[in-house]
């Protein structure tokens, strides 16, 4: 059965909250009862139609095709099926996902896969800033799941993260991990100054280093862990390069001694 | 009784009576073959029988890298119990006691169950508050700190309530020897059908019991019936020519298993002949009344 496929008709004239468009909620529904479905975010009523053409299909499988960066909440609470979006998107694309698998085929915006609870999401260009992260009052950020990011991410990549695996193949901003509570997170290339700010547990790898490391790290040594080896076979079908590194020996940093110290930073090249 | 002569060697119309038990398996890998193996043995040492071991336990198969979660060398160890708190307790203390401490190892679930029985759930407690989950889709590991390194081990296990502990065969021959002869070519070629265990010493015992004794609190006794010295003065089950008899006992994680162990093991028996091995197989059962799983030899004939 073909996808169900959304093509942008225009730009819209402001933010939109594409929410309503996973699958799960299109099921059943006809091509005139999908056109009606309002996306608008501010007072103007904006329906599917005016902003897609619209080709019925599976809603398991969703395409939405020339998407910008106005699109806002794309996948959002996803349960499961497959969302595959050609150009970028705005902010907060796959949160609170819990099934599924969301595929960005371009850059997408801050809070990417904001508080994730299963699932998997993959970003083919970068990220932005608080990538899995909470939003203001929450006490978690991701829960679960897989986040891979092929381009680099922005700033505190990973806040917050409780559980779930983040592969970022590129560079990360500043205090990627921060507030990590636990779960994983792979940056391939080299890390902005800090990560790891906060974190209770957790473990950070960290491909070519990063611009500073806090004081508040110890270094525990160089080693070739079994569970890293482990880990790197699980990962290996998301991202071949963050497997490679995970198989290297890796330096140990654990921390952040200024919290519960129980998180680990391991480093492949130092620098 | 009517008698079936195969090659010279006489197998009893008769059966093996075998009864329904909760089994679960583990996989042990290490840096090497040879301490993957070390740890296996240390973890099913003193596993011979439920009665005095709690478990019964052994070596399933070894595995290459390949075979392995963490792609080192390892090992499939299955353990069988009455009950499912019995099996809990064993593994528990068996993990702990023999696979924790040996040198470079880790331990991973050997079975998809319908339950979970835990594994580093429990041994996670050793690492004092320095152990560290690590979850992955669904599965969840446990590491724990310890002097090479650190210890990984899953964090639980599958447990499977269709497992069959008691298969049995009956080896009889002219002298110890030839009889032993004849075992040891069985239990090699029970020891490579997959999926099933012959926990007594090198997969033999020569110690059958039969159950009661003339003493109270003793559950079992001699089976003096298969004693060669006692003919004559008990009533036998040996022939004129039988010299001694040994028994090899089979756990299996399915009856088809088991069936598919005992079928090898007569075969084997079968291919050394009389001359040489065994003169004649029987098996035991208590009349059919206690287990639910009778293995008639006359059907397990190759």
């Amino acid at each position: 059965m073909k996808p169900l496929t959304f093509t942008l008709r225009q730009r819209p004239a402001e933010r939109l909250d594409l929410s309503p468009l996973v699958p799960h909620l299109l099921a059943g529904k006809t091509a005139a009862q999908i056109e009606r479905i309002e996306l608008q975010t501010t007072r103007v009523r904006v329906d599917v139609g005016e902003i897609f053409r619209v080709r019925v299909g599976d809603a398991e499988q969703i395409r939405i095709e020339d998407a910008c960066d106005r699109f806002d909440h794309v996948g959002q609470a996803m349960t499961g099926g497959d969302i595959v979006v050609d150009g970028d998107v705005g902010i907060q694309a796959g949160r609170l996902m819990a099934g599924g698998r969301l595929t960005l085929r371009g850059n997408a915006g801050p809070w990417a896969a904001a508080g994730i609870k299963a699932g998997v999401i993959e970003i083919l260009g970068a990220a932005g800033d608080r990538l899995g992260g909470p939003l203001a009052g929450e006490m978690a950020g991701m829960r679960g799941g897989v986040v891979v990011v092929r381009g680099s991410a922005g700033e505190r990549a990973g806040d917050r993260m409780r559980r779930g695996t983040i592969i970022i193949e590129g560079e990360a901003g500043a205090h990627a991990g921060s507030r990590m509570i636990a779960g994983t997170l792979v940056v391939g290339q080299k890390a902005g100054p800090l990560p790891g700010f906060l974190m209770k547990r957790g473990t950070i790898v960290l491909g070519a280093g990063c611009s500073a490391m806090s004081p508040t790290f110890v270094d525990c040594g160089q080693h070739d862990l079994l569970a890293m080896r482990l880990l790197a076979g699980l990962i290996d079908p998301y991202s071949r390069h963050a497997a490679a590194l995970l198989r290297r020996r890796l330096q140990r940093f654990a921390g952040d001694m200024a919290v519960l110290g129980k998180g680990e930073i391991f480093i492949g090249n130092r620098n | 009784m009517r008698v079936l002569t195969v090659k010279g060697v006489r197998i009893d119309d008769t059966f093996a009576e075998a009864f329904g038990m909760r089994a679960t398996a583990l996989i042990i890998t290490a840096d090497t073959a040879r301490w993957a193996r070390q740890a296996a043995l240390n973890m099913t040492g003193f596993a011979t029988s439920v009665i005095g071991c709690g478990c019964e336990a052994g070596i399933d198969c070894e595995l290459t890298a390949k075979q392995t979660p963490d792609g080192r060398p390892g090992v499939r160890v299955l353990l069988f119990a009455v009950s499912t708190a019995e099996l809990q307790k064993q593994l528990q203390s068996r993990v702990g006691q023999s696979v924790l401490t040996s040198p470079g190892s880790a331990c991973y679930a050997g079975i998809e169950g319908e339950e979970a029985l835990r594994l580093g759930n429990g041994l996670r407690y050793f690492g004092d508050g320095w152990q560290i989950s690590k979850r992955f889709g669904a599965k969840h590991f446990w590491r724990i700190p310890v002097m090479d390194g650190e210890f990984v081990c899953e964090a639980t296990t599958g447990l499977t309530k269709k497992a069959v502990g008691g298969g049995n065969l009956l080896i009889l021959g002219r002298t110890s020897k030839t009889t032993r002869a004849a075992a040891e070519a069985a239990a090699a070629a029970i020891a490579k059908v997959p999926d099933v265990i012959a926990p007594f010493p090198g997969g033999i015992v020569r110690s059958g019991s039969k159950v009661g004794s003339k003493y109270k609190g003793a559950p079992a006794s001699t089976n003096d019936a298969y004693c060669p010295t006692l003919r004559g003065v008990v009533k036998t089950s040996l022939d004129a020519d039988t010299g001694a008899a040994l028994e090899i006992v089979i756990d299996g994680l399915t009856s088809d298993a088991v069936a598919a162990a005992m079928r090898a093991g007569i075969a084997a028996i079968i291919k050394l002949g009389p001359k040489r091995g065994a003169t004649r197989i029987s098996a035991g059962n208590y009349g059919g009344k206690l287990g639910p799983h009778h293995y008639h030899l006359r059907d397990l004939v190759p």
